[in-house]
């Protein structure tokens, strides 16, 4: 069962820029269906804010103007809509099939290793946090991990390849 | 060498672009359908050609679209199904991340034959690359003339946009895929009505996977008759196959529909045999939805017959000796490999996965995952694998949607056809944890190569 970590008590403001944004999402679809916009309305939120807090939800129903519950069914019920803070760079890691017939478990073993934390868990430099996921239709080049906001691949990985892409991101985050 | 329908420029230095795509006769089947052929033409073209859905159903794709009502006043709908999350399938990620342009040539084609004036590409939402490609090959076929207001002159005018889904494996089902896209949870629809009476909107929508709709370029390009010369029986034209798992050399090949399964595991062109010189143990043909096969009954039918890469070979012998083509999802276990621990990732998939709507599904998919766990972990009871064969039947054909009996299936032919290594795994409890099984006779039966002679 998902819970959404109620964390952002305040109200929070959404930018011009970001509205710009919702009203070029919700020019798609035909007059009166801009519920429609919803899927794509939250991930530029979670974009802008690294994930879905209660009173983002709150605003993207009064945007759109639907019922909140509306908004929360369905941030509740799509896996890649991010219900609590996590790391800058959140990794995700195929654990399906093909990738662990290929060593993703290994893999998602010396992750855990590396970056000191659990699954779900945040590193102290706010900097990682992973978790396992299905299949990411990358199969013939497992394993395979995305890395959020981007969404970037890198695949047919090895523990040498997270080294240096823990390192990289590191680096990366300091400049 | 087969020939290359979808990907034959798959290799040329910035295919991706619409210059070069268009210079390597990209966007000619838009310019002979809108400025030649009538929409019902171009129906009639895709039925001759035979296509089948390429999505995994296999359904006819013209009859598909000649079953759209088309009442006067009411807006039609094109919808791609985009949401590639079939575990051991990789190839419209290939195709939409390489080649944009042929699946939006495809669109252009598809939504004039079905007088669609808006479609929309769903993509699986983690696919974020790919939705930045496609949106920026979209701007650039609208920058041309392809898209938008009176297209070519022709006076047909569409709009075409990529919507993103959220990662959810069941919005791969259409009706659930139109949910979505309406801005709610993934619930499949009851059906009837179908789509193509009631789809978007409540409008009438046809639903196509992204190879389906890339393979209406070719189609239309040389004619529907020509593209089922290509393939055998009525599995015409090629497939793309996402090969992965233990083969050699992993990726996506396009193969003429008819290849025997042999050459396309074994030859250096494709799969080039199975990885580190094993021997391969078992075949999941179509994606982790379809029956996993042992090697010797992959290769060959129960009948002895060689097996082709078609819908009828593959699934010849129903579900006792057979398997199915489905998406395309080509998964090799090589003799190392645990068929226990397997059925338990798919297993764990499902459940995750199931929307959770009817409660065979969103029960039965959890108390299959929960026994595969103990039995996997050396906790298991003989008597688990007659209630993991109960409980596939109590969820097959009693859901809204297949997601069902794709949960059914793996777990019943894992059973069905490697029994004795469930028992092992009770018989031997935490032993089973640490060894894999790999019986020699579920391997396949070519010899292996002789090693090289000593140097003298």
């Amino acid at each position: 069962m998902l819970r959404v970590e109620n964390l952002q008590i305040a109200p929070i403001e959404f930018s011009a820029e970001l509205i710009a944004k919702f009203d070029d999402v919700v020019s798609r679809y035909p007059e009166g269906k801009q519920k429609s916009g919803l899927l794509p309305i939250l991930h530029l939120v979670q974009a802008e804010f690294g994930w879905v807090s209660p009173a983002a939800m709150e605003k993207v129903a009064d945007y759109l103007n639907i019922q909140h519950v509306e908004v929360f069914e369905v941030a509740t019920f799509y896996s890649m809509y991010l219900l609590k803070p996590q790391g800058k760079y959140f990794l995700e890691v195929c654990r399906t099939g093909p990738c662990c017939l290929v060593g993703a478990e290994k893999i998602m073993d010396y992750i855990e290793q590396k970056l000191g934390v659990k699954e779900g868990e945040v590193t102290a430099d706010g900097l990682f946090s992973w978790r396992g996921v299905e299949c990411l239709a990358a199969c013939g080049f497992g394993p395979v991990l995305q890395i959020s906001p981007e969404y970037t691949f890198y695949e047919n990985l090895t523990p040498e390849k997270v080294d240096k892409l823990v390192a990289d991101l590191t680096a990366q985050a300091k400049n | 060498m087969a020939r290359k329908l979808l990907l034959e420029h798959i290799n040329v230095p910035g295919i991706n672009t619409f210059d070069v795509y268009r210079s390597k006769g990209g966007y000619a089947a838009v310019e002979k359908a809108l400025k030649t052929l009538t929409p019902d033409e171009v129906v009639e073209e895709v039925k001759k050609s035979g296509l089948r859905g390429r999505g995994g159903a296999g359904f006819p794709t013209g009859m598909k679209w000649s079953f759209l009502a088309k009442p006067e006043g009411v807006a039609r709908y094109l919808v791609c199904n985009a949401d590639e999350s079939e575990p051991g399938t990789f190839k419209d990620r290939y195709l939409m991340t390489h080649i944009p342009h042929l699946l939006i040539e495809g669109m252009i084609v598809a939504s004039y034959a079905l007088g669609a004036k808006t479609s929309y590409i769903y993509v699986r939402g983690e696919m974020m690359p790919q939705i930045r490609i496609l949106e920026r090959a979209i701007a650039e076929a609208k920058n041309k003339g392809f898209l938008g207001k009176n297209i070519l002159g022709t006076g047909y005018d569409l709009e075409l946009y990529v919507q993103p889904g959220g990662g959810a494996y069941i919005c791969g089902e259409e009706t659930a895929l139109l949910e979505s896209l309406e801005g709610k949870r993934g619930n499949p629809r009851i059906k009837p009505p179908f789509p193509a009476i009631a789809g978007l909107y409540g409008c009438p929508t046809v639903v196509n996977n992204v190879e389906s709709i890339a393979a209406v370029v070719p189609i239309i390009n040389e004619g529907g008759e020509e593209y089922a010369k290509v393939g055998i029986g009525r599995s015409t034209g090629t497939k793309l196959i996402s090969a992965g798992g233990n083969v050699a050399k992993p990726g996506v090949y396009e193969i003429n529909l008819g290849l025997p399964v042999e050459e396309f595991l074994y030859s250096p062109e494709y799969c080039g045999g199975i990885a580190n010189g094993k021997r391969l143990k078992a075949v999941v043909a179509g994606g982790s939805s379809v029956p996993i096969l042992p090697a010797n009954l992959f290769l060959k039918t129960a009948t002895g017959e060689g097996r082709l890469m078609s819908y009828e070979s593959l699934s010849e012998g129903g579900f006792a000796t057979g398997t199915m083509m489905g998406s395309g999802g080509f998964i090799a276990f090589d003799e190392d490999q645990c068929i226990v621990r397997n059925t338990w990732n798919f297993a764990r998939f499902y459940h995750h996965e199931s929307c959770g709507q009817c409660s065979p599904c969103r029960e039965g998919t959890g108390w299959m995952e929960k026994v595969l766990h103990r039995l996997e972990y050396g906790h298991g009871k003989m008597s688990d694998m007659d209630l993991l064969v109960d409980v596939s039947k109590k969820i097959e054909g009693n859901t809204i949607c297949p997601l069902g009996d794709a949960a059914a299936w793996p777990v019943a032919s894992a059973i069905r056809h490697f029994r004795d290594e469930f028992e092992w795994h009770v018989t031997n409890g935490a032993e089973a944890t640490t060894r894999n099984f790999g019986l020699a006779h579920y391997a396949d039966p070519l010899p292996k190569p002789e090693p090289a002679p000593a140097a003298v």
